[in-house]
């Protein structure tokens, strides 16, 4: 049985592209200048492990981390 | 557009692409697609003896290594031109800076940009759509990228702006001089700034006395790190690209959209039966049909995916053809509206990311929305002929189509 996911935004990355926030916006969200950091502990509820692994394959900069706990 | 093409000095028509090629050649205005295939197979990196020696990454990682790698790769000259103007300070920050003095000049233009703050300006872009309908739906006909694609940039960037959307014509004429004819005529490139600084210069006096809620406001009022107010070549440069990164680009997005659409009914009529595909079908656009290719000037020598690069040559650096190597992209050559990984570089990879890259996926959606709303059904107009720009921006510049009883 696989575990819970969890995803981490690398902050020397991420360039604002805010594709992460369009496909899953339950996972990140925007700082002032747009851009992108986990919700809370970046813990991926039940049910949107999907949304991760598509926002961590649209990201431009590759600066999303997923990993399985 | 297309009546001042002619008068450009003309290059020599290339015959060996990969050792001379030339993104004005007519046939990579027309169809560039095939020439980057070509090129791609022979190397990562191409060369060219014109436009004062010039280099062309091929593939997606050739392009992602330039475009992060500001070392031996500057920012400072954006546009290959015939000639190398001289680097003006402040020409257009941030697209035109380089580390340190980037990110600064960048965070100044990103809060007005951010999704939450394009959200509030939607209402406003979904009307001036429709504004820009109600003048031609009766007609059964438009060229749509003078009468639709174009206004929508221009009256969303005026609106931000706080300068008279009427004003159109006059920053068009402007982005048409620095983007296109400035290539080959470097003349074109100081009058246009000349105006365009005149033109902002007035602006920025008026609200001295009268202050507004605007972009211009905005950058009048920002401080520098230390506190200072910008030096007013700063926020002069930083409205010039404003409105010329804008508009065209925008334009061209909007109008490589509704060119695919008219040209293939099974996307159209699939988009119209399930509109929760139009965030994928947008980015798929994006990729397929970048509008914007920027450039670098090489600083040091260096070697891009094995191949030696030098100083003294430009860079063209070509998001779209990126966008279309087929070992970032399966199917790189077919546009697939469902595509679900789409790592496309359209706006750019590394520090220099699209400022305006949420404004213009939202003028994209809005417009394409609006025009399906009410033009479901709609094709090239076979007695026209579809124009495409020149040089650094791609777009179509005449679209002539038919609707309604007509198509």
């Amino acid at each position: 049985m696989s575990g819970k996911l969890k995803i981490r935004v690398d902050q020397d990355k991420c360039q604002g592209h805010a594709r992460c926030k369009s496909l899953a916006p339950e996972l990140f969200e925007l700082d002032e200048f747009g851009n992108a950091h986990e919700v809370g502990d970046g813990s991926v509820p039940a049910g949107l492990e999907d949304k991760a692994w598509l926002a961590q394959t649209n990201c431009p900069e590759i600066a999303i981390e997923v990993t399985e706990e | 557009m297309s009546d001042s093409v002619s008068m450009m000095p003309e290059h020599p028509p290339v015959t060996d692409w990969v050792n001379d090629f030339d993104h004005t050649d007519p046939r990579w205005t027309e169809n560039p697609f095939p020439i980057w295939d070509e090129l791609r197979g022979e190397c990562p990196v191409v060369h060219t003896k014109r436009f004062l020696g010039c280099y062309l990454p091929t593939t997606y990682q050739a392009v992602k290594e330039i475009a992060y790698d500001t070392e031996h790769f500057s920012s400072r000259r954006v546009i290959v031109r015939d000639v190398r103007p001289e680097v003006q300070r402040n020409a257009a920050p941030p697209i035109t800076s380089d580390p340190p003095y980037h990110k600064p000049a960048k965070q100044l233009l990103l809060p007005p940009f951010t999704p939450d703050a394009m959200t509030k300006l939607e209402p406003r872009v979904r009307a001036i759509c429709n504004e820009l309908i109600d003048e031609f739906i009766a007609d059964g006909q438009c060229d749509a990228a003078a009468r639709y694609t174009k206004h929508v940039p221009v009256r969303a960037i005026a609106h931000m702006l706080g300068i008279p959307e009427k004003d159109g014509d006059l920053f068009v004429k402007w982005i048409h001089m620095i983007l296109e004819l400035s290539i080959k005529n470097e003349g074109m490139l100081v009058q246009a700034v000349q105006e365009m600084s005149a033109y902002f210069a007035g602006h920025i006096e008026h609200r001295k006395t009268h202050p507004t809620d605007d972009l211009i406001s905005t950058l009048m009022k920002a401080k520098d790190k230390d506190g200072n107010p910008l030096e007013d070549s700063q926020v002069l440069g930083s409205l010039r690209l404003l409105l010329i990164a804008g508009i065209d680009t925008t334009w061209s997005a909007i109008g490589s959209s509704l060119w695919h659409l008219a040209n293939t009914p099974a996307d159209r009529d699939r988009l119209i039966a399930e509109p929760e595909l139009m965030p994928s079908a947008i980015e798929e656009f994006l990729r397929a049909y970048s509008p914007v290719t920027m450039a670098r000037e090489v600083m040091k020598e260096t070697t891009i995916s094995g191949c030696p690069v030098k100083p003294g040559n430009m860079v063209l650096l070509s998001f779209p053809a990126a966008n279309r190597d087929p070992a970032m992209f399966p199917d790189a050559d077919k546009v697939v509206i469902d595509r679900k990984e789409n790592r496309h570089a359209a706006f750019g990879l590394g520090i220099h990311r699209c400022v305006g890259s949420n404004l213009a996926r939202m003028e994209m959606t809005v417009a394409i929305e609006e025009w399906l709303k009410r033009i479901p059904d709609f094709k090239l107009d076979p007695a026209g002929k579809v124009t495409w720009s020149e040089g650094t921006v791609r777009g179509p510049r005449q679209l002539p189509v038919l609707f309604g009883k007509k198509s």
